[in-house]
């Protein structure tokens, strides 16, 4: 499980995190939704080690990220940058044995690992053999979550997913994602600026704003007991397109 | 760093003139290239010792440098070139003075050959003969009947034509006198439009035309007496060697010059041959095309090599450098920007009083020049690497040094090698001057064939060079295949 305690984070002398505190239980999916400036890329960084932070803990499975060093902490977070972000330079297998190899695992290791991940996620074996500018997004997305789940983190942790995508693969690529977590039983944080995507996928959701954590809970708790007003006016901000009876 | 690499150049350079050999230079124009060439022959028929040529070289002042730095051993030179160029004092005239001023330089000179090359005027044999004409002083005999050209530099030297008409009290009217570059002078005179021009007294020409060069019976023009320039140190260590060129002294007459100088310039007959007739020898067995080829693309390739080397060893680290740290990036870009300003020439003669001639400055030169292209590449393929490629890196774990090896360093692959590629065919070309200061290569045809005009012997050089430049650009795009990531190539 994922827990983030109580923390704080300025940019010269600017608060960007405020007091923000979650906790992701054990094999559950949450999403972490804001708009653009609500901190949570910032946030996100944070729980991957990149920056330095004031105060506070991040935690996995009670053990705090300071305790541990860098390759430790990133072989206990699967990180799926935006887009996938598989490098340019590599095949989709190239990209996935690219950590693994340099931890010392024999090929053989790295190629089991690997084959039983391709099937998780239900990507065809070719693919893995092609450069990722020959690759749809889907096809990468899948392969930069191979790439996440290779050492076998606690958590994985998903940066906008869905953003690249056009909206029908989108609709299509969602209902798989939830089954590819379901499959890999891995605690799953979705950082998102998508109410829609989020509801969908998580069951948690963590709404930040302006640095600090407006309200924690489902779907249904935001909707029917907003914790401030901003929560409604940021769901009402999503709302649907018109029904057809309410075209003029 | 910089001063390891400088020293070991040196070192290196040092050491390719150790060995046990005697080298002759020469300047860069014909006279002094046959002058040269029967020097070099002169010491290979009193001696079993190795004689190196490094003919053609820039100017009096790489010449001079060699000398002092122990690159060449023994060159051609004028009296007054020596006085004015070398010890800066025209007032030295005489042998003695001059030697006791170049002693101190460790330098001395031979006998006088036996002619000076100087400024004179010459007239047609027909003005000549119905005037009796000997002397400079005996031009007032024939005063109404010269047309007179005379060159530009002529008009206005205080050496030439204003001194020369005080000095001779003459009567020639500067609007009688036409104005024209040499080449034209001589054809004028040639087709009889005038027949008085100034000349140098050992022009190829003067033979050709059958002119009469008027004494100067005032001794007003200055004296260039052609002696040997040479080290004293050679001249100690090997006295049998200096005696055999000090014989030559007094043999070669002004006359004797000018039909030299026509056989190479207008019968364009090869320096080789024309210097072994004049030894009454049979000349070095000219070395075949292909033998030729092969030494100066064996020493065009080694510079280039070389300098190829250097770019890689230090340039790509220099562009590391410059994209991580701000002020460090700007100050390295800046200079290696501004040597690129310098032109080659220019480069050279200021490398010259720090690492002596032959290969050292050419080296350093062909590195300073093929700095930029792979410091600047290095430095633009590093920074257009997408920063959220590197925090994907560190996010995975990836130390500094797995970052940079297996993300920037294949990522900014085709632009380093595209950086690498222009600094070689740059070389290539740049290395063609590398001759100038006595490096060799492909340089030493197309320079001779220069100053010869001699368009086959330009392309000796010129084609050859053109060909590695293409092979390069050949090579590298097939090098670049293995090293480019193939994910990478695709999309360009």
């Amino acid at each position: 499980m994922l827990k983030v305690e109580n923390i704080f984070k300025s940019f010269d002398g600017k608060p960007v995190l405020n007091d923000v505190s979650f906790s992701v239980r054990q094999g559950a999916t949450a999403a972490l939704i804001g708009s653009s400036g609500s901190g949570k890329t910032t946030l996100l960084r944070v729980t991957l080690g990149l920056v330095p932070f004031d105060r506070g803990y991040v935690k996995i499975d009670d053990q705090a990220l300071l305790s541990f060093d860098r390759v430790e902490w990133a072989d206990r977070i699967g990180y799926v940058p935006q887009d996938g972000g598989l490098f340019p330079h590599l095949t989709g297998l190239q990209n996935v044995a690219l950590v693994p190899k340099l931890r010392g695992w024999t090929k053989s290791r790295i190629r089991d690992r690997a084959e039983e991940l391709r099937q998780l996620v239900e990507l065809d074996a070719a693919v893995l053999n092609r450069y990722p500018q020959e690759m749809s997004g889907g096809q990468k997305q899948r392969v930069a979550i191979m790439r996440a789940a290779m050492m076998d983190p606690s958590v994985m942790l998903l940066d906008e997913p869905m953003a690249a995508l056009d909206p029908i693969i989108r609709r299509s690529l969602q209902n798989e994602l939830k089954s590819i977590f379901k499959n890999l039983g891995k605690t799953v944080v979705i950082v998102t600026h998508d109410l829609g995507e989020a509801v969908y996928l998580a069951e948690q959701v963590m709404l930040l704003q302006e640095g600090r954590i407006v309200q924690t809970g489902t779907y249904a708790d935001l909707l029917l007991r907003p914790a401030e007003s901003f929560v409604t006016e940021f769901i009402n901000a999503h709302r649907t397109l018109p029904e057809a009876g309410e075209l003029q | 760093m910089k001063h390891a690499i400088i020293g070991a150049l040196l070192l290196f350079s040092s050491s390719l003139q150790a060995a046990d050999k005697v080298v002759v230079g020469s300047k860069i124009f014909t006279e002094s290239y046959i002058l040269g060439e029967i020097a070099a022959q002169t010491l290979e028929g009193a001696s079993p010792l190795k004689v190196e040529r490094r003919l053609g070289m820039g100017a009096t002042g790489i010449l001079f440098a060699s000398l002092q730095s122990g690159a060449i051993d023994v060159y051609p030179d004028y009296t007054g070139t020596v006085a004015e160029a070398i010890l800066k004092n025209p007032k030295l005239k005489t042998e003695s003075e001059l030697q006791s001023a170049l002693a101190p330089l460790g330098l001395t000179i031979s006998a006088p050959l036996g002619f000076n090359n100087t400024y004179a005027l010459a007239v047609t044999e027909a003005v000549a003969a119905k005037f009796d004409l000997h002397l400079i002083s005996d031009l007032e005999k024939a005063s109404s009947e010269l047309k007179v050209a005379f060159t530009h530099e002529f008009m206005n030297r205080s050496d030439g034509y204003r001194g020369l008409v005080e000095k001779y009290d003459l009567k020639i009217p500067p609007f009688k006198i036409t104005r024209m570059v040499q080449s034209l002078a001589y054809r004028a005179i040639e087709d009889g439009t005038v027949n008085l021009i100034d000349v140098y007294s050992t022009d190829a020409k003067i033979e050709k035309l059958k002119l009469r060069v008027l004494i100067d019976d005032r001794g007003y023009f200055p004296i260039y007496n052609a002696v040997w320039l040479a080290r004293k140190a050679f001249v100690e260590k090997y006295p049998n060697l200096w005696n055999s060129l000090n014989a030559l002294g007094g043999k070669i007459d002004a006359v004797r010059m000018r039909q030299l100088n026509a056989k190479v310039d207008l019968d364009k007959q090869s320096i080789e041959t024309t210097a072994a007739e004049f030894r009454g020898a049979k000349g070095p067995d000219a070395q075949s095309l292909a033998a030729k080829l092969t030494v100066r693309t064996q020493e065009h390739l080694w510079l280039v090599g070389a300098a190829l080397l250097f770019s890689l060893l230090v340039g790509i680290p220099l562009g590391l450098i410059a994209a991580r740290y701000q002020v460090a990036g700007q100050t390295i870009l800046l200079t290696s920007g501004l040597v690129q300003t310098v032109p080659s020439l220019a480069l050279l003669c200021f490398l010259i009083p720090l690492f002596g001639v032959g290969n050292a400055p050419a080296l350093v030169a062909l590195c300073l020049y093929s700095l930029l292209p792979v410091v600047m590449n290095t430095y633009v393929g590093v920074r257009s690497v997408d920063p959220q490629h590197l925090e994907n890196a560190r996010a995975y774990g990836l130390t500094r040094k797995q970052i940079l090896l297996r993300i920037v360093f294949p990522l900014a692959s085709p632009t380093i090698l595209a950086g690498v590629k222009t600094a070689t065919i740059v070389s290539i070309g740049t290395a063609t001057l590398a001759a100038l200061v006595g490096a060799g290569g492909y340089g030493v045809s197309i320079v001779s064939g220069l100053s010869l005009n001699d368009t086959p012997t330009i392309l000796q050089g010129a084609v050859p060079a053109a060909a590695m430049a293409l092979a390069a650009y050949v090579a590298f795009d097939l090098f670049g295949r293995l090293v480019v990531p193939a994910g990478l190539r695709k999309r360009s």
